[in-house]
């Protein structure tokens, strides 16, 4: 009795979709700000900072609540998704990205801050000098070298997302083949007498994921880190 | 004229005034104690530090110059800057490294080929190694390898023996001395070396210590 029925199969897909999509939308965002505050100085750069930071000491449930406020019907964030790009996300799958996404996106924004921060700087003017742009120097030198970081906080990202949990409830909502991701599947099913099995086999499920993601993230880390010494050095100072 | 240079480098609330000319090529020198400023000179050459005033020529070419607002992004200046620390790319491997503005350069700029230049400086042995693995001399000799295939109109070179043990020293000036005398190119070379200075410049510009 190994084969996953299709109430296992529609949680399953629907969390790598909710966890796919989140990292996917939020991984330019958290490498933009973990720029912005390795390289930028600026007024204000603390408070950005400690906005990023939020979901981390937040408890969950506040979180949702927040972004009930700024992307529900009424929210600011919401009306302009939804009037400009017919977007919304309450009692949504989208809603459950946007959850996991903010959620994970301070894990990301702390792994690539610190390994954009350990780029040695003088190799990028190495670089110009040798005719570079800055575009190019950013691409051939310092991407690269903070490549280890980057998949760090992917990997850290994605873990967060694919156990969100608190956020994704008080936002998103509890909607089986919607909103209904595993952590979510395993929390419903507790609520009934008599599911052990059921709780067992999702947890089950949740474990393997996990694992897939780790090995994946592992593998990758060595695939960029092998090319030079410093072999995933962003990576495992996490 | 090679180098007509006369700049202003704020450094903290130090202000330090350069000014020299060269009326020909070949090696010219600046001597003078570390802390002197050599380096902040070269990076200014180089577009890696902005003067606060001043204008820098090379080969006629202006490459900045603060009334008439001229001001060269670091990859137009063609200069072949060896650094004190070499700054090899750690994630290339030594034959990307050495081609990395050799690439760049538009064809009709490079005036040297990968395989000339690993005849010239004895290199061709580590294309494939990781620039971790070199020696100081080996690195050293990659680091100027890269500079010159990169099609540059000038060189700056920064205390080349520094990163070198003393068995590897001839090599290098042997390389440097052959760069001089084969390669139409004007080097600015920065020593604290008086015997260094000596045996490879043709002419020498003093740099006192400040502060």
């Amino acid at each position: 009795m190994t084969a996953l029925s299709p109430e296992e199969w529609q949680v399953l897909l629907l969390s790598l979709k909710v966890s796919g999509v989140a990292m996917a939308a939020i991984l330019p965002i958290a490498f933009a700000l973990a720029w912005v505050l390795a390289r930028w100085r600026f007024p204000g750069k603390v408070l950005l900072d400690a906005l990023v930071h939020l979901p981390l000491v937040l408890p969950p449930v506040v979180t949702g609540w927040l972004l009930l406020i700024a992307f529900g019907p009424a929210g600011p964030l919401g009306r302009f998704f939804a009037e400009g790009f017919g977007l919304t996300f309450i009692f949504r799958w989208t809603g459950a990205a946007l959850a996991a996404a903010v959620m994970a996106l301070p894990l990301m924004v702390r792994a690539m801050r610190l390994s954009i921060e350990a780029v040695d700087r003088r190799l990028e003017s190495a670089a110009r000098s040798l005719g570079a742009g800055r575009w190019r120097t950013f691409a051939t030198i310092t991407l690269p070298l903070a490549m280890p970081g980057v998949l760090a906080g992917l990997v850290l990202g994605l873990a967060r997302s694919i156990g969100e949990f608190g956020a994704t409830i008080t936002f998103a909502s509890n909607i089986p083949g919607e909103t209904q991701t595993l952590p979510l599947a395993i929390y419903s099913a507790l609520q009934m007498p008599g599911s052990e099995w059921q709780v067992t086999r999702l947890a089950v499920l949740s474990i393997l994921v996990s694992l897939a993601a780790l090995v994946a993230s592992e593998w990758l880390a060595r695939r960029s880190g092998s090319r030079y010494g410093q072999a995933g050095a962003a990576h495992h100072a996490l | 004229m090679p180098f007509d240079l006369a700049i202003a480098l704020k450094r903290g609330k130090l202000r330090l005034d350069y000014a020299f000319r060269t009326e020909k090529g070949g090696l010219t020198a600046l001597f003078g104690p570390s802390g002197a400023g050599k380096t902040s000179l070269l990076d200014a050459i180089a577009g890696l530090a902005r003067p606060s005033a001043g204008h820098i020529l090379v080969q006629d070419t202006i490459l900045f110059d603060k009334a008439r607002r001229i001001d060269l992004r670091p990859e137009q200046r063609r200069c072949g800057y060896v650094f004190q620390d070499l700054r090899l790319f750690p994630h290339r491997s030594v034959r990307d490294n050495l081609l990395y503005g050799w690439r760049l350069a538009p064809p009709a700029q490079r005036w040297m080929d990968l395989d000339t230049a690993l005849g010239f400086l004895g290199i061709g042995h580590l294309l494939d190694r990781s620039p971790a693995t070199l020696s100081g001399g080996e690195a050293q000799r990659v680091a100027i390898g890269r500079a010159l295939l990169s099609g540059p109109r000038f060189l700056l070179m920064d205390e080349p023996l520094a990163s070198v043990d003393a068995e590897r020293r001839e090599e290098i000036l042997t390389v440097i001395e052959r760069i001089r005398d084969e390669l139409a190119l004007p080097i600015l070379y920065v020593s604290h070396d008086r015997a260094e200075v000596d045996r490879l410049a043709d002419r020498v510009i003093d740099i006192p210590a400040r502060g």
